[in-house]
């Protein structure tokens, strides 16, 4: 088959496939809360108490001493709800090759809908979830507790949003291809994703870890992704007056570029190994 | 235009038969430090080829072991040739096993269009279909119902009747003629008759020379993977009940 012809059959399978995503992602919010007496209502209760208790933890611990948060429950919910989408999407994409194997041994699908529409569910209930972030900072400037203002820079929100989302796909699709070959993976992502929750400043600032210039731990912190898209993120919520100050440009080419690298690396790893996955699921 | 619905060139599937299957990583380790990772090579085809004409019946027979579902899933699509290359022309029915993409939690309503998605169908035409699969099924009211309170023989049925009522080119069939009781056994063969006279073409794996004889027009016999004998369905039973007697 000629590369054009190639192209074009893969867009068509795609085409024919888009129904079954769509039938996927909602099986995945369907299903979550089925049979719960509030259903719908924990996607937003979920990251609230979350963010409830965390504030009560850390805000105690670490005290109120940081100039740049301003509002230590907002400031900990914007990095809550983002860490919890990548962490929640990538582990789901993980397993999604592995429990689908009695309907891979029998039908054909293409393999990558699967990951796919595990990031994609996902990123539908973080969506939803981020209404509350809505009520939050609407109850603060009602009660006039450090309130927030919200600015029209919000919209810049979405710029982090979307290659999150994009990288939580890539780094998802190099899971599931690593799951099926080594399922110990499952046990130390669990693990590492305790880590990356306390290497980003999520329940913390930045700045109490120093001066980048001599703190090589502030150093880095900063290279890890995820700290760049939660700082753009709260920028863009928190500091919408100042945004254009607070942005940091080559923070954000810096996330992208990784973001490329690491679509680029799980697909090519995916399409490698994806005709393997059925002699070892 | 090709007259041929399935064409199979030169296919050849080699599986790596490891005793153990090695699917952690200190096992693998272990195994790679102290050399023990090569694995038993077992060639379930080798070197098939062959070719179905549009609406031919084409019957796979062969004992047990021969490569006859390998077979199957190469053509499906499922599995992906080790050597040679499989050309399909239409839409291809898969009945390799009923039911194997429905999800437990979701009711029989939901279950036909996530199963019509799997096998590629859009949304607007398993809306079209959607009174007909439920009546074939005789699930009546249990259609809202969560499929994990199914009965086995109500999940092949719904499946049987999902996976026919679209009118695909190419059916494959792996003695699944065998759904639910009598009545719908009966009424399932109809429907595969319907969709033969339609000019459907079939692929239809059986240990049974009866079965074969009635359903398919040429044969093919598997013996460890080869390629042994094809022809017409007639002249191939025979030469199998030979091979069953002489066994």
């Amino acid at each position: 088959m000629s590369g054009k012809a190639k192209m074009k059959s893969h867009f068509g399978n795609f085409l024919k496939y888009r129904y079954l995503i769509k039938e996927l992602v909602s099986k995945d919010i369907k299903l979550q809360y089925r049979n719960s007496v509030l259903g719908m209502f924990w996607t937003f209760l979920e990251p609230l108490l979350t963010m409830i208790v965390l504030s009560l933890v850390f805000n105690r611990l670490f005290g109120r001493d940081s100039s740049k948060v301003v509002n230590f429950p907002v400031y900990l919910l914007c990095g809550k709800l983002l860490h919890e989408f990548f962490t929640s999407s990538t582990k789901r994409a993980m397993r999604s090759i592995r429990s689908r194997a009695s309907i891979i041994k029998k039908v054909y699908v293409p393999k990558y809908v699967y990951p796919l529409s595990a990031v994609l569910s996902k990123f539908v209930t973080f969506i939803i979830s981020l209404s509350v972030l809505a009520v939050v900072i609407l109850y603060f400037n009602i009660a006039n507790i450090n309130p927030i203002t919200v600015t029209g820079n919000i919209v810049w929100a979405l710029l982090p949003i979307t290659v999150l989302f994009f990288f939580s796909l890539g780094v998802g699709m190099i899971l599931a291809t690593l799951n099926v070959f080594f399922k110990d993976i499952e046990n130390i992502y669990d693990v590492f994703c305790l880590l990356l929750f306390y290497t980003t400043p999520i329940v913390y600032s930045i700045d109490r870890l120093g001066d980048p210039s001599t703190s090589a731990v502030a150093r880095l912190i900063r290279f890890n992704p995820m700290y760049g898209f939660i700082d753009m993120f709260r920028g863009a919520v928190i500091h919408g007056a100042e945004f254009f100050t607070y942005f940091d440009m080559n923070l954000f080419y810096y996330c992208c570029g990784f973001t490329v690298v690491v679509l680029i690396v799980g697909f090519t790893m995916f399409y490698k190994n994806q005709d393997k996955f059925i002699l070892h699921i | 235009m090709s007259k041929y619905a399935v064409e199979v060139d030169h296919v050849s599937m080699l599986f790596n038969m490891s005793s153990e299957k090695v699917d952690n990583i200190k096992e693998y380790f272990v195994r790679l430090v102290t050399r023990k990772l090569n694995f038993e090579e077992f060639w379930a085809l080798r070197d098939v080829s062959f070719k179905i004409e549009k609406g031919d019946r084409l019957g796979v027979m062969g004992f047990n072991g021969a490569g006859k579902s390998t077979l199957l899933k190469v053509v499906a699509g499922v599995l992906k040739p080790t050597m040679g290359s499989v050309k399909i022309k239409g839409v291809i029915a898969p009945m390799l096993e009923l039911g194997a993409g429905f999800d437990m939690n979701y009711t029989g309503k939901e279950n036909i269009f996530l199963y019509g998605a799997t096998m590629g169908y859009s949304r607007k035409f398993l809306e079209e279909k959607y009174d007909e699969i439920v009546e074939f099924s005789e699930l009546g009211k249990f259609i809202n119902t969560p499929m994990k309170n199914y009965s086995s023989g109500m999940k092949s049925r719904l499946g049987f009747a999902i996976a026919t009522a679209v009118k695909p080119d190419i059916l494959i069939l792996d003695e699944v003629l065998s759904v639910g009781d009598a009545a719908f056994k009966e009424k399932s063969e109809q429907r595969i008759m319907e969709l033969m006279d339609d000019g459907v073409t079939v692929l239809f794996v059986s240990h049974s020379t009866e079965r074969v004889k009635k359903i398919c027009n040429k044969a093919i016999i598997l013996t460890k993977g080869q390629l042994v004998a094809s022809g017409d369905a007639e002249s191939i039973c025979n030469i199998y009940t030979e091979m069953v007697n002489s066994r």
